[in-house]
């Protein structure tokens, strides 16, 4: 083994300072951005367009809350409200969720493997350039969606838009078909951008990383990116199925011509709660490279992760129908929902657990990235219980449509899968410009967000428990909602300072940030053994690993991982 | 007037929508069940998270000087397993549980003594029809109330004319959706009489939060009173004989129903008995003339997005109209 260690040590000692870059002018650089096919540069295009849309997607939250803040309110119009919720809910999932994930996965997966690219660097490009240009056509429908004189603008079906809402007959002119339209997009581009993923992970590996030496990161996209190709594929359908209903004249969706309602539900559903874990499994994926890290241990159950993980993947396919046990379903379906939905709870509670067990006996460093793991983990076991209360069929013909559903999808979506999100900024932000995030700032920014998140979800639980259904412009008093709506519109402003304080620390660290040099967090895996931020070709020479953890082999020879894998 | 202070007050006296004060079986099995699903995920989080704060407060890192890297451990196939059949079997009993009130909510027998009625969905408004009982109204379903030795529950057959609707009463029931070309049916008992309150639980265009429920639960004396007036046609009053001219020589018989009349329009809710309401508007605001007269005018003011198109009456017609609205009992 002594020959593997000194190809290992070979790794950090080649020289990588990166050439000295000649002066380039400003369109230079624009055109050097718009025609590059490094994964890097389109990882960070990907997360720069998601961070636009997570601004921009807030403030149509923060309008909602606005409205919300007291009974009776007219901040806006109903209508104005109802395409509010709309853009809000598409925004998030689609063009900032989706992308900021991918975004990161197409920065990390080829570092993470050894590998000096994706498998297809030019789809990975055309991926990017078309998620983007669904995310433009959204907005564009603002200008361009009117289509008839009276028609609304932008959007206003919901997120999931119910059929028959969205047939001619309700939903005149174009704001409609800008939201299809603009979803098939993004469509396309995250099927690209998954069979890439797929692609580089199961080809592109450097020697000696065997699948089961992969970091779960990776373990995590391959899975995460499988589940697209499935999920994303009935949207596209019936989106496409929608545009031939409004301008062709078929009747898939249009119940007055005999069309089906219930089938939309069931098209966009087996979308949309594989899209659930699609975007949790990356969040996953962060904590498994940061909470070890953090402990200074070694991740506990590998296999057991990795096997609970595929496993969330194949039952995450059987649930959908768990979002419609109040259209009227037979008792069995109802039953056979209800079981699915509850068993990928277990492996579920496996993560938490090797996650608690990962945690336990280590020697803990409270830096912004763990903190936001710590968070992440109470959230994500709270937004988990309050989804095992929604998988008990009778307790959701009570919870389902209310604000009790709103509190808990919040739950994982800003407190697990945002909060991680986060956590990931301030790990990989060292290597990706060089310098380290402000750590002072990264505590305001951590414990106002967890104040504004509690004060904003937990309460939103109760005006749901309390009979007020969601998407409603406003509402009657007198119900005991008052109160717990004006906390939750005063804590989502909080989150919103803790965002922007997010924002003016990542501009203010390009610049002023310490100095991180390649390895600031004492890591194990290959990302950190390249320059920080790495060169075009990621790793001079090929790394050779010969664990899951080839910079501990470098920094422990006496005591390498092989030993015990 | 006291009529009026009496239709005003009962609107004010606004009722509880919680789901955790059960008026009905349906609302109660869920509460008990709700409470047992709480108590396990509640003591699940306190294991967990008790575990959770203890790890991050017992192994911090304390000392940065005598730093060495604690014991790497890679995973144990026992604790593994435990905690892979631990929460399996939960599931499995909370599977069995949940079941079990599926079929029993689903699945009930309908005694011969229930009441039946057909609920259609409008864009911001309740249709509600009883066959057997040759009555429609709008709005303010009443059923009786159900003494348990001699169950009287109401069977609800549910469809929509438009969009996707979702019929919510908390403290009676579940959520039921009402969605276009399909027939839902669900069952309600209210113990005790009163007001019940709920609303439209599925978004379905501009004013789905201004379609609100009304579910009044009637003793059998006052829910046979109303049958009985309710069946009777519309009141004919020589000295309102302007308004139901004016009523009938504009677009109110297109869309609105009175019986007797050549009014039979089927697009907005039937007429017929209207002063017998508490609310217009899906209860939206209360039954009084200010408050009509207004809605004719301008129903933007009270419901924007509202399908009923202002009506531009000149004043005199429009206090004549609503003169003629006021005696319909």
């Amino acid at each position: 083994m002594a020959d593997s260690v000194t190809s290992l040590s070979a790794v950090e000692t080649i020289d990588v300072t990166p050439a000295e870059k000649p002066r380039q002018l400003f369109l230079e650089v624009v055109y050097d951005w718009i025609t590059t096919v490094d994964h890097k540069k389109i990882g960070l295009m990907y997360i720069a367009y998601s961070l636009i849309f997570l601004v921009v997607g807030g403030i149509e939250a923060i309008i909602m809350r606005i409205q919300l803040a007291v009974p009776h309110n007219t901040f806006v119009s109903p209508e104005v409200f109802n395409r509010m919720f709309t853009l809000h809910g598409t925004t998030m999932v689609f063009f900032v969720g989706m992308p900021i994930l991918f975004g990161f996965g197409n920065y990390l997966v080829p570092l993470m493997i050894g590998a000096r690219d994706m498998a297809f660097p030019r789809l990975n490009a055309f991926s990017f350039w078309i998620s983007a240009l669904g995310g433009i056509l959204l907005y564009y429908s603002f200008v361009g969606g009117v289509g008839l004189y009276g028609a609304g603008s932008a959007p206003d079906v919901g997120w999931f838009a119910y059929a028959p809402l969205t047939a001619k007959v309700f939903s005149p002119g174009h704001s409609t078909d800008y939201w299809t339209i603009s979803i098939l997009l993004s469509g396309i581009g995250s099927i690209g951008t998954a069979l890439n993923i797929v692609a580089t992970v199961l080809c592109m590996r450097c020697p000696g990383m065997k699948l089961n030496r992969m970091p779960l990161l990776s373990w995590l996209y391959l899975v995460t990116s499988s589940m697209v190709f499935i999920a994303i594929s009935p949207l596209t359908a019936a989106q496409i199925m929608l545009l031939l209903d409004r301008y062709v004249g078929s009747h898939f969706f249009d119940t007055q011509a005999g069309g089906s309602a219930v089938l939309w539900m069931h098209f966009f559903w087996i979308f949309g709660h594989p899209e659930v874990y699609i975007l949790v499994l990356p969040a996953f994926a962060f904590a498994n490279e940061i909470i070890p890290v953090f402990s200074r241990k070694a991740v506990f159950g590998y296999p057991a992760m990795v096997a609970a993980s595929v496993g969330i993947g194949f039952i995450s396919m059987s649930v959908w129908a768990h979002h419609m046990f109040a259209v009227g379903m037979g008792a069995g379906a109802n039953v056979f929902f209800v079981f699915s939905t509850m068993i990928i709870s277990v492996p579920t509670g496996i993560k938490i657990f090797n996650w608690l067990a990962t945690i336990w006996g280590g020697k803990i460093r409270f830096a912004s990235p763990m903190l936001f793991s710590v968070g992440f983990l109470f959230q994500f076991l709270i937004a988990g219980l309050t989804g095992i209360m929604l998988s008990v069929a009778p307790f959701d013909w009570q919870l389902t449509g209310s604000y009790f559903v709103v509190a808990h999808f919040h739950y994982v979506l800003v407190g697990a899968i945002l909060f991680m999100i986060f956590a990931a900024f301030y790990y990989w932000y060292p290597k990706v410009t060089g310098r380290m995030m402000s750590e002072r700032l990264g505590k305001w920014h951590f414990w106002l967000m967890v104040i504004g998140f509690h004060m904003t979800f937990d309460f939103m639980h109760i005006p749901g428990l309390l009979g007020m259904p969601r998407r409603i412009y406003t509402y009657e008093p007198g119900r005991g909602w008052e109160i717990w709506n004006l906390l939750v519109s005063v804590g989502a402003l909080i989150q919103a300072i803790a965002t922007l304080i997010f924002i003016y620390n990542l501009v203010h660290s390009y610049y002023k940030g310490e100095k991180a040099g390649n390895d600031p967090w004492d890591a194990w895996t290959l990302e950190w053994s390249t320059a920080s931020p790495p060169p075009a070709y990621n790793f001079a020479t090929t790394p050779v690993v010969h664990s899951r953890r080839p910079l501990w082999d470098i920094k422990h020879p006496e005591d390498p991982d092989w030993n015990y894998e | 007037m006291a009529g009026m202070f009496i239709h005003s007050s009962s609107y004010l006296a606004q009722s509880s929508t919680s789901i955790f004060s059960p008026a009905g079986t349906p609302s109660r099995w869920i509460f008990t069940l709700s409470m047992f699903v709480l108590s396990i995920t509640g003591l699940i989080f306190l294991v967990v998270a008790g575990l959770l704060t203890y790890a991050l407060i017992r192994y911090r890192h304390r000392n940065l000087l005598t730093y060495n890297e604690p014991t790497q451990i890679y995973g144990s196939n026992q604790i593994e397993l435990a905690w892979t059949v631990i929460p399996a079997l939960i599931v499995v009993m909370l599977f069995l549980t949940s079941s079990r009130v599926i079929l029993a909510t689903q699945d009930a027998k309908k005694p011969a003594d229930a009441v039946d009625v057909v609920v259609v969905g409008h864009q911001f408004w309740w249709e509600y029809r009883y066959p057997k009982l040759g009555i429609v109204t709008a709005n303010e379903l009443h059923v009786p109330v159900s003494d348990p030795a001699h169950p009287t529950p109401t069977y609800l057959e549910m469809s929509s004319a438009d969009l996707d609707h979702s019929f919510w009463v908390p403290r009676l029931a579940g959520k039921m959706d009402l969605i276009p070309n399909r027939v839902n049916t669900m069952w309600i008992d209210p113990d005790t009489a009163g007001l019940y309150l709920g609303q439209c639980a599925q978004y379905c265009g501009v004013q789905h939060a201004k379609m609100l429920l009304r579910v009044y639960a009637d003793t059998p004396k006052e829910f046979a009173a109303w049958v009985a007036q309710q069946q009777k046609p519309a009141v004919e009053d020589p000295a309102v004989a302007e308004g139901r001219e004016v009523f009938l020589h504009n677009a109110c018989v297109n869309c609105h129903t009175i019986t007797g009349t050549m009014a039979n329009g089927r697009f907005g809710p039937d007429l017929t008995h209207l002063a017998s309401r508490d609310t217009i508007a899906s209860g939206a605001v209360v039954n009084n003339a200010a408050n009509l007269k207004q809605w004719i005018d301008n129903p933007d003011s009270f419901k924007p997005g509202a399908l009923m198109p202002p009506m531009h009456l000149n004043d005199h017609d429009l206090n004549a109209i609503t003169a003629y609205l006021t005696t319909l009992h």
